[in-house]
């Protein structure tokens, strides 16, 4: 693999919550992201998947320095991206950019869709002539499926996926680097969601985008993903080569993911055998000792609740957060 | 199939809207035999959840009703609102999507749920706790008793949509209508309230319609599946011949398109082109003709009616035998 465009090491990122006291509030810390490290490839796409509250999210945002980092680095093409300061890290933003989750309430209702994608170029390219601008929008608006008479229409002249598209034509038109997807598909219909994956991976493929895909939905990030990280209550359970992690994963919350997603075949999903997990996520103010996924997992010993596990090389390519991943 | 437990005949719903009145369901029929499954799968704007709306008396002010629905000899959509609310908690529940705007935030779980028997089994409160109690013992909510006397918002999404169906199995319906119940949740729940409607089928012989986008979720339960378009039934079978040889474009369109986790990757999804329909301007003939690769000069112009598929069930397209894996 060539050098990393992106390294992440032990990056955490805690809120203070308040927990009442009357004149002088108590805080205790949730910690979102809790000492997560990667790195990320040009052209390559790291799936982030994990139930709601695991921080996938959180990460994907703290990554852009969207949210104060408590801890750790972010290294970009080398440089500490948390070390910067504000006017330094708006120049990198131009490299790096992200797509949301509800493609309507992601775009200013009172902005027309050639205004929205136009946006950031206006906003580091000053100097650029209206007829370049328009030029550049016009093209964009091409390569992600609009038709070009659409550019003065308001975001609710579109339908869920049009929108989706004009989220990801207003994330592509500076050429970033880094395009940071968080749940982009989750809101569409079946039939559009196919067609908003493959525009992510044919843009992928045109320009050697590297992404961070952040879902919930296992079929979708096995689909796109060239390696996965699974996370739970802000760490790392399992990092692997999506067809490694896919075949064969090691750590029991991986393993109860997969065999809970259904398969849309009547004799496979009825036959399939699942591996159960407890019912409810532990407070994330208050985690469990020791590994953090112990109170759900039906491998759980004394030794998960006394020591942390280390993440530990199941393969190439292949770490896994658990004591007991050999048995 | 055995005797009916619901049978709605000729059903349109139409909505009264600025623009003009639109048919968000037309002309469908079905029926749901006792202990059986049903699954109804569509895209939003489908008219999946606005049938089962109509019927169970729900709709909007501003929506408008015919046809027949016809539970135990009676018209469900003629009874009038005291006659349905004899049935509706009783012998029809339905369990919604989201488990948080659909229970009473500032009432405890508890008096929401023995009011459904003391209205309608006339219990004392003593007795109307305990079979409370013993019914969120029995969709597995851990420490039942405690949670009996909680607000909504102190319990996890997972435990509310449990309660949910704690709610809609107190009476022991004849029939629950589950609308998308575990879109909200996360796969490891979702698993797990899919179990407990399962159960109910199994053991009470409840009938259940299942309303999802999630073809998954509706192969690992359905007995039959239907499928909607643009407000119409398009095509209905047993669940096996739905999934292995789908009759109508649009269902082998939809299979397609779902990446699944049992599938080996494939470099880009089969999608289908173009929208949903837009309900107020839909297409002429065949709704579906404008996103149809079979599209032939017969579905511009005229609508399919419903017909015996070549290998079962019933489908609304002019072709006589669809090639199956073409798409």
């Amino acid at each position: 693999m060539s050098a990393p465009l992106l390294a992440v090491r032990d990056l955490k990122v805690h809120f203070q919550v308040r927990s009442g006291g009357l004149l002088f509030a108590d805080y205790v810390p949730l910690k979102a992201v809790d000492g997560v490290s990667f790195d990320l490839a040009a052209g390559e796409t790291l799936g982030i998947v994990g139930e709601s509250g695991c921080g996938k999210s959180t990460l994907g945002r703290a990554v852009l320095q969207l949210l104060p980092v408590t801890a750790g680095s972010v290294a970009w093409l080398g440089g500490d991206l948390t070390a910067l300061d504000k006017k330094e890290l708006k120049a990198r933003r131009q490299d790096m950019q992200i797509i949301f989750q509800d493609p309507l309430a992601s775009l200013d209702p009172r902005m027309t869709a050639g205004d929205i994608i136009a946006e950031p170029v206006r906003n580091f390219h000053s100097g650029m002539s209206g007829a370049a601008i328009k030029a550049g929008v016009q093209e964009m608006m091409a390569q992600v499926g609009l038709l070009p008479g659409m550019v003065n229409r308001y975001p609710h002249e579109f339908s869920g996926g049009q929108c989706q598209r004009i989220g990801i034509a207003r994330a592509m038109i500076l050429g970033p680097k880094l395009v940071v997807c968080d749940e982009p598909v989750s809101a569409l219909d079946v039939s559009i969601r196919a067609q908003v994956i493959n525009l992510l991976m044919d843009l992928q493929q045109a320009y050697g985008l590297a992404m961070l895909f952040i879902s919930h939905d296992l079929s979708v990030v096995r689909h796109i993903s060239h390696r996965v990280m699974v996370l739970y209550l802000g760490r790392v359970m399992e990092i692997a080569d999506r067809d490694a992690l896919f075949k064969a994963a090691r750590h029991p919350y991986t393993q109860a993911l997969m065999t809970a997603v259904p398969i849309p075949d009547p004799d496979k999903e009825r036959a399939k055998p699942r591996v159960a997990v407890g019912v409810d996520l532990p407070s994330p103010l208050n985690p469990p000792s020791g590994c953090v996924f112990r109170t759900r997992c039906p491998k759980a010993t004394q030794v998960c609740a006394d020591v942390v596990p280390p993440l530990e090389s199941a393969g190439p390519g292949h770490e896994v957060a658990c004591h007991h991943w050999r048995d | 199939m055995n005797a009916p437990v619901l049978d709605i005949k000729n059903l349109i719903v139409r909505f009264a809207t600025n623009d003009g009145e639109v048919a968000a369901v037309s002309d469908l029929s079905l029926s749901i035999g006792k202990g059986e499954c049903l699954g109804i799968v569509g895209e939003s704007g489908s008219g999946k959840s606005q049938t089962f709306l109509a019927v169970m008396g729900l709709l909007a002010r501003n929506g408008s009703v015919s046809g027949e629905a016809i539970y135990g000899g009676v018209n469900l959509l003629t009874a009038g609102e005291r006659a349905l609310n004899e049935l509706r908690g009783n012998a029809l529940t339905m369990v919604f999507q989201d488990p948080m705007t659909s229970l009473t935030p500032h009432m405890k779980v508890g008096r929401q749920l023995t009011e459904v028997l003391i209205r309608h089994r006339g219990v004392d409160k003593t007795t109307a706790r305990n079979e409370a109690v013993a019914m969120l013992k029995r969709v597995q909510i851990p420490e039942a008793e405690r949670r009996f006397d909680m607000y909504p918002h102190e319990l996890s999404g997972g435990l509310r949509q449990r309660v949910m169906v704690a709610m809609a199995l107190l009476c022991g319906p004849a029939l629950i209508i589950a609308d998308e119940p575990t879109t909200a949740l996360d796969v490891t729940v979702q698993a797990q309230i899919l179990d407990l409607i399962r159960r109910a089928k199994d053991e009470l012989d409840t009938a259940v319609v299942l309303i999802t986008h999630d073809l998954g979720v509706v192969a690992g339960l359905a007995d039959r599946v239907a499928v909607m378009y643009g407000g119409r039934l398009v095509e209905i079978g047993e669940v096996h011949q739905i999934f292995r040889a789908p009759q109508h474009p649009y269902t082998q369109g939809l299979l397609a398109c779902t990446p699944r986790l049992d599938d080996p990757a494939t470099a880009t999804l089969v999608t289908i082109p173009g929208q949903p329909p837009n309900l107020q301007n839909l297409p002429s003939g065949c709704s579906y003709h404008p996103r149809c690769p079979y599209v032939m000069d017969r579905c511009r112009v005229e609508r399919p009616v419903l017909t015996p598929g070549v290998s079962g069930g019933l489908k609304a397209c002019h072709l006589d035998a669809l090639v199956q894996g073409a798409a």
